[in-house]
């Protein structure tokens, strides 16, 4: 389709170091996660495979959802092909670190057995495939986050291996993620001192907004924020950090212009609403801002520059930190994705120094 | 650059000239050329793909038109129309650098002969139905080209 | 037991006369509807026992649900609204909703008959006891034909300038689904009211079950911005482009933020809904609107600049929300010190300009 004469290989700088908060790595073909299961659950993941929640699908804008030019050249899916992932990514912009978040749907599975079993398999293959052999790499204990028990057995597991930096969901989760179901988990995370992060996507079993299904791609992708809202929502008033008071979540993927109006929403509503919750230490902006962590990607993209610097402000320089989710097709490039000038010590540590502190990088 | 069997209708080459990496269209048997530079993130744009032009002014009819004229970005997927530059959202502010494409027989032609680009605007693509649109910020570099002997050359202002 | 103090505005908070666009009457009780119900329907009330629909959107003890004084039930005396909003606030037109719930009504028939109750009680009680007021008609939003028909039987009565829609609801708004709704609505030049509440019986998030109401309370917004992005997507104002829309009782600070994100995805998804001919945030200005409580911002400063990302100055309408307790002084409810032409179009100039029937 595309010829090439000369094929510049355009290595683009950046002006400071970069820490990549969101690399989707993927097997080459589904049987490779195979590889990493006891006998029982190969032989089903070859027959039955995955089954999350039908219905909740929507044609991507690209296969995969990916970059067109991220295919690589030896085959296989984008993401799947570490020595082009190194050119294009890792070493095209000459980054220090980058954290792995497999989208591979273990928690999403109905089969909470098999799930677990997947998020195993996709563990043990993030240490053999990529941080065994790619020392710039990190990785997500992905969990079976729907059954508690399970998710802390494989907590339990893989923390041991500092090379995994937090624990990995999906936005959309079958209860709001303050809910009580889910509080072993963040017991076994601060046990052992890792993040817990959420990332767009997911299927918590029902509709992906509170009025239904919408019709179109542009709906789902776009609309993610409400999820991330939510989720931030159920874990200030359901005392989450009050229970947990060195809990750290990541927000990763679900942009952030959204954070600013929804402390004030919450503030708000607290101070009318306060007899609902009233064990709560704290004023709800207060706990966004004391355990929220924000991934920059998709980069907000307001018209006046003014604006956006507002939204820094507000949630603060030392809180987001770069991604730049590659493969997918709404990436952003480090040296082009910040839509205005920030003073250099604010970007210095968007770009990596936030991420170097909060993932305990050297 | 390229000689014209190389690029045969539907296809394209990227080539650096002068230091800059520029793709090279058959466009329905016009040769059209094109930074490979996304104005918006810098993305490799001439590697993206190539479509038709879809509008419409009611929900659930798709007036399609222009097939194979519309470059997306293989990043973001943001619409350029191959023969102009311009984006579809917002034709004057955003726009691709284009250079100037002539295919020329064995001998060369007077420059004037070139066949003059059609730089049909993608949102007069149906008749009336464009008309009062909004124009947008975002324009893709376009470079001239011209073949000479069966040789496509690209015009590269320096 | 809790006093009511005569509430007193200073006419320099509003600098004139208001338009109050988020007035609530409650129907006290089933009984209430009788006169305007068939003898068919009244039976089946009285001998199922049931009692009108159930909703959870406003908790019946909580003051946000009704300031203390404020009725028994609260929002069911004319004379109490006349005492505690439209004469302190000098309202020159108040426009009456009422949240009935008539969308948890899975019998068609059940919902379209109370709905048409709802509305000519309304008639009956309010608008015509009150010349200030205007009216909302309620629908049965879940049956679009039926909507449809009971949106021309009510719009004969000009006193009635919008069309209740529930925020949440069983299918998204801009579902083709809804056209008749919106075919009427248009024609008759109703503004569409898409109002803080619901019941349709999903979950209210897209993860479930919030634990809370203030979870539900604050989760309206988000509610509201899955609605708007499936509006415009769906090309309900491309279909319908004298369509108008208020968002109701939701907040609005989070409104330039999904303007920015919606116009940054439809540059590069915009080939999927190819009827969006102009950027998403632009819709929005030309036909959506908000109304003013409740008031997220902490500031004055913090006010003005959502205004100003919001991209225009005629996107707020004044209200009240009475008997909703969303503030305590007049100064919460209005910021003070508001520049002059700002503070005239949010009370009054915006609401006349939008609501082509008052």
């Amino acid at each position: 389709m595309v010829q090439t004469l000369e094929q510049t290989a355009a290595r683009r700088r950046t002006r400071y170091a970069v820490i990549d908060c969101d690399i989707h790595t993927a097997p080459k073909k589904p049987e490779v996660l195979g590889k990493y299961m006891p006998e029982r659950w190969r032989r089903h993941h070859e027959q039955f495979g995955g089954r999350g929640h039908a219905g909740a699908y929507y044609p991507r804008a690209n296969l995969n959802a990916a970059r067109t030019d991220s295919w690589p050249p030896n085959g296989g899916p984008p993401g799947s092909d570490l020595d082009f992932l190194r050119e294009q990514l890792l070493d095209g912009w000459g980054m220090d670190y980058g954290i792995m978040t497999p989208l591979v749907g273990s928690g999403g599975q109905i089969n909470l057995e098999y799930g677990a079993a997947h998020a195993t398999a996709t563990n043990e293959w993030q240490k053999a495939e990529w941080m065994d052999l790619e020392p710039r790499l990190r990785g997500s204990i992905c969990v079976a986050y729907e059954d508690p028990e399970l998710t802390v057995k494989e907590i339990e597991r893989q923390a041991g291996d500092k090379r995994f930096v937090q624990v990995l969901l999906s936005a959309r989760t079958a209860e709001p993620l303050g809910r009580r179901k889910y509080w072993p988990m963040y017991e076994a995370a601060v046990a052992h001192d890792l993040p817990v992060a959420f990332h767009f996507g997911g299927s918590g079993g029902g509709p992906i907004t509170a009025s239904g299904w919408p019709s179109f791609y542009y709906e789902d992708h776009c609309g993610m924020p409400a999820t991330f809202e939510a989720q931030v929502t159920s874990y200030v008033f359901e005392g989450v950090f009050d229970r947990f008071p060195t809990l750290k979540i990541v927000l990763i993927e679900g942009g952030f212009g959204w954070v600013p109006a929804l402390k004030w929403r919450l503030d708000r509503a607290y101070s009318k609403l306060r007899d609902e919750v009233p064990t709560l230490q704290r004023k709800p902006s207060e706990y966004v801002e004391s355990h929220f962590w924000i991934t920059t990607q998709p980069m907000e993209e307001p018209q006046n520059p003014e604006h956006f610097k507002r939204i820094v402000e507000n949630i603060g320089e030392d809180k987001l930190m770069f991604a730049t989710d590659y493969p997918h097709w709404d990436f952003d490039a480090p040296d082009q994705a910040l839509p205005v000038r920030l003073p250099e010590e604010v970007e210095r540590k968007i770009m990596a120094e936030n991420a170097r502190a909060f993932y305990k990088l050297a | 650059m390229a000689t014209v069997d190389e690029i045969p209708p539907g296809g394209r080459k990227i080539v650096e000239v002068a230091g800059r990496s520029i793709g090279v269209f058959n466009v329905n048997g016009d040769f059209l050329a094109l930074r490979n530079r996304c104005p918006h993130q810098g993305g490799p744009l001439c590697e993206g793909r190539v479509a038709g032009f879809v509008i419409s002014d009611t929900p659930g009819v798709y007036r399609y038109s222009r097939p194979g004229e519309i470059l997306r970005c293989p990043w973001h997927g943001w619409e350029f129309d191959m023969r102009t530059g311009q984006s579809w959202f917002d034709p004057k502010g955003v726009r691709v650098r284009q250079y100037e494409v002539a295919v020329a027989g064995a001998s060369s032609l007077p420059p004037d002969a070139r066949p003059a680009a059609n730089p049909a605007d993608m949102r007069a693509a149906d008749e009336g139905d464009m008309a009062g649109l909004e124009k947008g910020p975002y324009v893709a570099e376009t470079y001239e080209v011209t073949v000479e002997k069966q040789y496509v050359l690209v015009d590269v202002p320096s | 037991m809790t006093e009511t103090v005569a509430l007193r505005v200073d006419p320099k908070l509003t600098g004139g006369p208001v338009i109050d666009c988020d007035l609530h009457c409650n129907v006290p009780k089933i009984e209430a509807l009788f006169p305007y119900l068939s003898d068919f329907w009244r039976e089946y009330c009285t001998q199922s026992a049931f009692r009108g629909p159930v909703d959870t959107a406003y908790p019946k003890g909580h003051k946000t649900t009704a300031r203390p004084g404020s009725g028994s039930p609260p929002g069911s005396s004319v004379d109490l609204l006349r005492e505690q909003a439209l004469d302190p606030w000098n309202v020159e037109i108040g426009i009456l909703t009422c949240s009935y719930a008539i969308e948890s009504i899975h019998n068609p028939d059940t919902a379209a008959n109370l709905a048409a109750a709802v509305n000519d009680w309304m008639a009956a009680e309010w608008l015509d006891k009150e010349p200030r007021l205007r009216g909302t008609i309620v629908i049965p939003v879940q049956q679009p034909e039926m909507a449809a028909a009971e949106i021309e039987r009510v719009a004969k009565d000009r006193r009635f300038v919008q069309v209740h829609m529930p925020a949440r609801s069983s299918m998204l708004y801009g579902n083709r689904h809804f056209h008749p709704i919106y075919e009427a609505a248009a024609r008759h030049d109703l503004v569409i009211q898409m109002h803080f509440g619901g019941a349709p019986g999903n979950p209210p998030t897209p993860s479930g079950w919030p634990s809370h109401y203030v979870e539900e309370y604050v989760g309206m917004g988000q509610v509201c911005e899955s609605q708007i992005m499936n509006i415009i997507a769906e090309g309900v104002f491309d279909r319908f482009p004298t369509l108008r829309w208020v968002v109701a009782e939701a907040g609005w600070a989070w409104v330039p933020a999904w303007m920015w994100r919606m116009d940054k995805e439809w540059k590069g998804l915009r080939r999927e809904i190819p009827w969006v001919r102009d950027a998403p945030s632009e819709y929005m200005r030309r036909h959506m609107r908000w109304t003013l409580q409740p008031v997220d911002p902490p500031d004055v400063i913090q006010f003005l600049r959502i205004v100003e990302e919001m991209g225009s100055d005629e996107l707020l309408l004044f209200s009240t929300d009475w008997p909703h307790w969303q503030w305590d002084t007049p100064e919460e409810a209005l910021p003070p010190d508001l520049p002059d032409e700002l503070r005239r179009k949010i009370a009054y100039n915006n609401a006349r300009a939008f609501y082509h029937r008052l």
